[in-house]
Order: C-alpha cells, then sequence, then structure tokens
C-alpha cells in the first residue's frame, strides 16, 4: 500500500551537488508537490560509479556501504539521474557478493530507490504536474536510465501534460558518448559522438534539449555551445518544476 | 593473427580520419539496424525465442563435457575424424598435416573467424598451399590483404570504389568499359574468377555456425553459397570450429538459427543452410571422402566457471557491433585484432591477454545497447567492468588513472571534506566561467575541450545552498 505521504530520501548525486544545485532544489519540489516528505541525508557525496566502473571494487564498495548506512531508514530513495539511479538499483548488491548480510541490505535499497521522473508517475501515480510551459522540446534517453531503469514515456507523458510539444530526434535512444569517465580516457570517439548526436538534435528543430542525467546534459550542452547552437539545454526536473526562471540552461550565463 | 590492439587509440584516431571507412560505416550502420528491428518486430515472440536461446547455451555450457563427447562419437560414427586441438598452433598443424598428407596445393575457404583467429591461410602459404577465399567478402580481402573488420560482413569498411578498384588490378583480362555498379556485377565477376578454382581444389576449409551433439553434424549459414559448394567439391572437407560452437540437439540448432539470421541481417532464415554429416556414404549423391573437424579451445575452456563464461553464449550474429555508438565511430580495425565491437572486448582479451587487449573493454560508455540485442543476452558490460577489474587488480590501469581515483576516493569517503572541497571547485570553476557560463579551455581538461565546451557549474554547492536554506528556515519557524 502507498503511505499518503511516504518518507523520500533524496540521493542528490555529485554532479547536481557540484555543478547544478537547481536539479536537486527542482527535485525537491516535484517530490513535495507529490506529497511526499523529502529528506537529504547529510552524509551522501558520489554512488561511486567512477571507482566501480574504473575496476576499483574497493573505493565502490567503502562508498557503497556508507550509502546503505545513510539511506537506509526511509521508505524511498529517489535519484534525479537514471545513471546513478541504476548504480544503486542494479549494481550496488552486486558489490556485497561475499557478504550475505550487506548484500541483503543492499537490495532492500535497491527495491526502494527509483530515477525521479519515473518515480513520480510510476510510485506516486501521478499524471501531470503543476504549472504550464510552451515551445518545444526534443528529449534524450540516457542510457542507464533507459536501459536499466525503462525511463522512456513518463518524461514525455509529463512534458506534453505541461503543454509543450516534443519534436522527437531520428534516434533518441543512442549514446551521446559521455561514459563517465569515458569522455576524457577516449576524448575523440567521445567527441565524434556527441558530434553525431548533437546534428540529430539540430535536425529535430527543438528549441530546447531536455534528459534526466546531467552528465549526458554537461556533455551535449559542451558540444551544441561549441558549435554555436542556440538551443537551450536542461533538466527535465528545471522544466517539470517550473524553476527555469531560477537558472540559465547549461552552458549558459544567466 | 597479430595484434594492433594495444595501439587501439592511434588505431582509433586514424580510423575517424579516414574519409572512405567513415562514408562506409554511415552508409551500412542504418542498414542493420533498421533490417534487425523489422524482423524481430515480425516475430512477437523474439523475446521469448531470446530467453531460449539464452538457456539452451547454458544448458549446453554447464554440461559442455558431456555433449562434447557425445558429439564427437557421432562424428567418428559417420566416418569424420576429430581434431582436439588446445591451442592455435596444434590447430594450424594438424590442419597442414591433412593438406600435406592429401597433396593439396589449392583450398579454397568458406567465411570462418576461427580460420582468422589462426591466422591458417598465412600458414598454408608459408608451406606452399594456395588458400582461396570463396565468400565475396572475404575474397576481395585477399586481394586487398586486409584482415575483416567485422565477423560478418567482412569487408564492412569498403566502398563500391574501393571493390572495383580491387577487381581492376587483380583481374587484368577485364574489360576497361566493363561496369560495377551494383552488387550483383561484382558477384557476377568474383563467381566467374572462383569457378575453376572451386572444381581445382584438394581440400575445402569451413567454419561451423554450430556442432550438433546428437547428430554429429556441423552446420553453416552463407547468403552466396559459397560454402555448399567449398565442402562439397573437394575430396577433403576440413571444419574449423571452437567448443562452444556445441548444441545438445537439431532442435536446438533450429531455435539458434532463427535467432541468428534476425539478429544478423534481419533475415528470417539465411539463404542457405548446410547441415555436413561425417563422410560421402554409398548411393550419396555428392559429399566430401575425408570429413575432419578441428575442434579448437585456445583459451576457451579457461572461461568455463569464472565471471566470463556467459560470454561463451555467443554466436557471432555480430548484432551487438552492428548497434554499438563506438564500433560506428571506429570501425572493426581499431580493436585490432580478430573479433572487434563489444563481443570482440570481452573476448579479445581472454585470448591475447588484457595486458595486449586492456584498451577494449574501457573504450565503452556501457550505453547497454549491446546487451540489450544480443540474441542470447549477454551481459556484455558486465563482462567489460570485469575485465576493468582484472586490470585493477593487476596494477594495468594507468597510474594516472589510479592517483586520481584514489584522491578523489580520499575526498568521497569523507563527506565533511568533500563538502569543503568541491565548495571551492565549484565556487572557482563557477566564478571563471560567470560571463559565458562556459569555459572553452582548462588546463588537465583537454581531452573534453578540445571538441566541446565545458559548461561550468552554479557557483554554489547543493549542499551549501541547502544548509543555508535550512538555517533560514529554522530562522523563520
Ligand atoms: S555477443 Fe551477442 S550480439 Fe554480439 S555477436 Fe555474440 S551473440 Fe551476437
Amino acid at each position: 500500500m502507498l503511505q499518503a505521504s511516504p518518507r523520500v530520501a533524496l540521493f542528490v548525486t555529485c554532479l547536481v551537488d557540484l555543478h547544478r544545485p537547481t536539479v536537486g532544489f527542482a527535485a525537491i519540489r516535484l517530490l513535495e508537490q507529490a506529497g511526499c516528505q523529502v529528506e537529504v541525508p547529510r552524509a551522501q557525496t558520489c554512488c561511486g560509479q567512477p571507482a566501480y566502473n574504473s575496476g576499483d571494487r574497493e573505493i565502490a564498495r567503502d562508498l557503497g556501504r556508507s550509502i546503505l548506512e545513510a539511506f537506509g531508514g526511509y521508505d524511498y530513495v529517489v535519484v534525479p539521474s537514471g545513471s546513478c539511479g541504476g548504480m544503486l538499483r542494479h549494481h550496488l548488491p552486486t558489490l556485497f557478493d561475499d557478504d550475505p548480510n550487506l548484500r541483503a541490505r543492499a537490495e532492500a535499497l535497491a527495491e526502494r530507490t527509483h530515477e525521479l521522473v519515473s518515480f513520480l508517475t510510476d510510485v506516486m501515480g501521478l499524471e501531470r504536474v503543476a504549472g504550464a510551459a510552451s515551445g518545444s522540446v526534443t528529449y534524450h534517453d540516457s542510457c542507464s536510465g533507459l536501459r536499466e531503469l525503462g525511463v522512456k514515456a513518463q518524461p514525455r507523458r509529463l512534458l506534453e501534460g505541461l503543454g509543450l510539444t516534443i519534436k522527437e530526434m531520428a534516434d533518441p535512444e543512442v549514446c551521446c558518448g559521455f561514459g563517465g569517465t569515458f569522455c576524457v580516457k577516449y576524448p575523440e570517439i567521445s567527441t565524434r559522438m556527441v558530434a553525431d548526436k548533437t546534428a540529430d538534435i539540430t535536425a529535430s528543430g527543438a528549441e530546447t534539449l531536455l534528459a534526466g542525467d546531467l552528465g549526458c546534459l554537461l556533455n551535449m550542452a559542451g558540444r551544441l555551445k561549441r558549435e554555436g547552437s542556440a538551443v537551450k539545454v536542461r533538466h527535465v526536473a528545471e522544466v517539470l518544476a517550473g524553476m527555469t526562471g531560477a537558472v540559465p540552461p547549461i552552458g549558459e550565463a544567466g | 593473427m597479430f595484434s594492433t590492439s594495444p595501439a587501439f587509440k592511434e588505431n582509433a584516431h586514424k580510423a575517424i580520419a579516414d574519409v572512405g571507412l567513415q562514408k562506409a560505416l554511415t552508409r551500412t550502420k542504418p542498414h542493420f539496424q533498421g533490417r534487425r528491428a523489422k524482423a524481430v518486430e515480425g516475430l512477437p515472440e523474439f523475446e521469448r525465442l531470446r530467453d531460449i536461446g539464452r538457456d539452451i547455451k547454458n544448458h549446453t555450457l554447464a554440461n559442455l563435457d558431456f555433449y562434447l563427447e557425445t558429439w564427437a562419437g557421432n562424428v567418428e560414427r559417420a566416418g569424420g575424424q576429430v581434431h582436439w586441438c588446445a591451442t592455435a598452433d596444434d590447430a594450424r598443424a594438424a590442419v597442414l598435416a591433412i593438406c600435406e598428407r592429401v597433396g593439396a596445393k589449392t583450398v579454397t575457404k568458406g567465411k570462418s573467424m576461427i580460420s582468422e583467429e589462426l591466422a591458417i591461410n598465412e600458414h598454408l602459404e608459408q608451406h606452399g598451399i594456395t588458400p582461396v577465399e570463396t565468400d565475396l567478402g572475404e575474397y576481395i580481402l585477399q586481394l586487398r590483404r586486409e584482415p575483416p573488420s567485422h565477423i560478418i560482413a567482412p569487408a564492412f569498411h569498403l566502398n563500391r570504389e574501393d571493390w572495383e578498384e580491387s577487381f581492376r588490378r587483380a583481374h587484368t583480362d577485364l574489360a576497361p568499359d566493363r561496369v560495377f555498379r551494383e552488387r550483383r556485377d561484382i558477384l557476377t565477376e568474383a563467381r566467374a574468377k572462383l569457378r575453376a578454382r572451386f572444381l581445382a581444389a584438394d581440400v575445402g576449409i569451413t567454419g561451423a555456425n554450430f556442432l550438433i551433439a546428437e547428430t554429429g553434424s556441423s552446420v553453416i549459414v552463407t547468403n552466396e553459397g559459397n560454402g555448399d559448394l567449398t565442402q562439397t567439391l573437394p575430396r577433403v572437407h576440413i571444419v574449423l570450429a571452437s567448443i562452444e560452437k556445441m548444441v545438445p540437439t537439431l532442435e536446438d540448432a533450429t531455435n539458434m538459427l532463427r535467432l541468428l539470421a534476425r539478429s544478423a541481417t534481419g533475415q528470417d532464415f539465411s539463404v542457405y543452410t548446410t547441415f555436413s554429416t561425417g563422410v560421402r556414404r554409398e548411393g550419396d549423391l555428392d559429399g566430401p571422402e575425408e570429413y575432419h573437424v578441428i575442434l579448437l579451445d585456445n583459451g576457451r575452456s579457461a572461461m568455463l566457471g569464472t565471471e566470463f563464461q556467459d560470454m561463451l553464449r555467443c554466436i557471432r550474429c555480430a548484432a551487438c557491433m552492428n548497434h554499438c555508438p563506438v564500433y560506428g565511430v571506429v570501425g572493426g580495425h581499431a580493436y585490432g585484432w580478430v573479433y572487434p565491437g563489444p563481443m570482440g572486448a570481452v573476448l579479445t582479451p581472454t585470448l591475447i591477454g588484457v595486458d595486449q587487449a586492456g584498451n577494449l573493454p574501457n573504450a565503452s560508455t556501457f550505453c547497454g545497447k549491446c546487451e540489450s540485442v544480443c540474441p542470447v543476452k549477454i551481459p556484455l558490460p558486465k563482462m567489460m567492468r570485469h575485465w576493468r577489474e582484472r586490470e585493477f587488480e593487476r596494477h594495468l590501469t594507468p597510474s594516472a588513472v589510479r592517483t586520481n581515483l584514489a584522491l578523489w576516493g580520499f575526498f568521497a569517503r569523507r563527506p565533511g571534506l568533500y563538502r569543503f572541497a568541491t565548495r571551492i571547485g565549484a565556487g572557482v570553476l563557477g566564478w571563471l566561467g560567470r560571463k559565458r557560463g562556459r569555459l572553452s579551455r582548462l588546463p588537465f581538461a583537454g581531452g573534453w575541450t578540445a571538441g566541446r565546451d565545458l559548461p561550468t557549474p552554479e557557483g554554489k554547492t547543493f549542499f551549501a545552498r541547502y544548509a543555508s536554506e535550512q538555517r533560514r528556515q529554522r530562522g523563520a519557524s
């Protein structure tokens, strides 16, 4: 049974903390509007992917253990990122394969962890968010959100509910080339991938590019701005929470 | 085959600058992806078939010793011979011994990735035997002395102009006004040249898509029919196969074939599917006098029981590379050895060592597209990550990466200190970008800023703002 007012812990993610706090505040607003009691555990830093994906299980496990500590007592853990959400939901438990106790705790946490937008629609049953907006947007399906968490229709539904027109790319599901440390380890390949992506974004004719993952957004915004594109880039939560006035688009000055 | 995998980055650099290659990649990619998507759409039970395929392979791998023995017994009952080869050297020696014993001068060959793994052409040539590739793609690569760049479309990287140029150079009897406009023109010319070679060959070598335990058969699929001529015309048929090609029954093979054709080329079934069982019996219209299977291990059995076992389910359909955005940018040759793309990124380190091929499992964004199209649901990204873990354990990860990770790990494990450091970092970057909201250059971030700007942070971290907001709220209440 869905509790009337579930206690939700926000996993801010290291990129939002460092780079774009407004996304965190947008997440809080959306969750509260949906009737959640939101708390932000202080003892959080990063989900551990940089270590986990570089083969350093020790750091990843250490970070995993502190996540289990900090996020243990809530009804849900919500993450404004498909990538970090996927890490907590699918990968965290595998870090504790040799420790049944921690593994069980990690599995319990994984089950209660959700990506922000899909949490609002699939768990809280939200059909619409408050407010209205106009203009055209194109939505990039970030890889982990799409393939690990099944985020695809949910953000589009809410965006259309606000009155926005969605102009799809030819291939919104293809990777933008960010890939965490990939973009600095293989910058040439990454740049080619993001250039293919921005060509698709431009061809869509949309005024604004949205996605649910800040890493991908920084990558695509960085490339669009380098190309001199006028397409505005934002995290989907900013738009859904009606907070586009609070901060200029990514890669632009206020 | 000689490996250039350690030079993956340089290879990728050249590939990105190669206009012809980029043209070929742009042309071919949507073709493969579109056809697979259509085929999958046309078969509602495709998802279930994937589970069946995975389960067949898992069951076979769990009982591989039993099925290998059953299969070998059946091969021998049908008059064939099995050559158990632990290494590539053993396999080369076995092939050569057969060819020399029957006095072979020319050997026709169907497409086989194992033959690339063995570099069998070079080996035969060194011993005075002429190998003739009969698959159209392989044929042109032999003319050009290039390795394949794709596991089912070996000449994936070539454009029509390249074909024409190679033919005109090698087939000196060609009339200057002869046109090569379509694939059919190319095929006709190759067929004319190959016909005489088929008839003259003493030995035919093919690969195997599957080995069937219950009948002792080998199965190949082609779209050109060259495989049939390769294996039925010469006196001797040699099959090159690795141990993981095994399936228990004919029915299992049929299920796998349905998956294979759709995943590979988007066909319901390949044009030619040929089952070979032993030697020609009395009354048979065709078939070889000798039937040999070179059964290659070459490091595969060592994957059983490890975190890499799932990789042995691979049926070499190439869907993973056809859908891989990294392969789509660099093509197959950049990977530097026989197997490119995601499946190569997992398999190559097993076969030639992670010290040689460490770049391959690292050059992935873990976008997961490969796993989502793999007909036998191999968790390719997970296995690439396992290779990164092995590298890390063995201290093969570059020292700069290790140092950065350790430094970052030190802070990330200490939230208080981390808050402090990020507050400074975000503040400095935010200040640097205050005019434009982005930077075009930043020391130590050259990789990022070579091809894109770096959007700068808002300035204050989330936690700094959140803390002051909480204070304000407490003050107000
Ligand atoms: S890994 Fe999967 S998708 Fe790739 S070639 Fe093998 S079977 Fe096909």
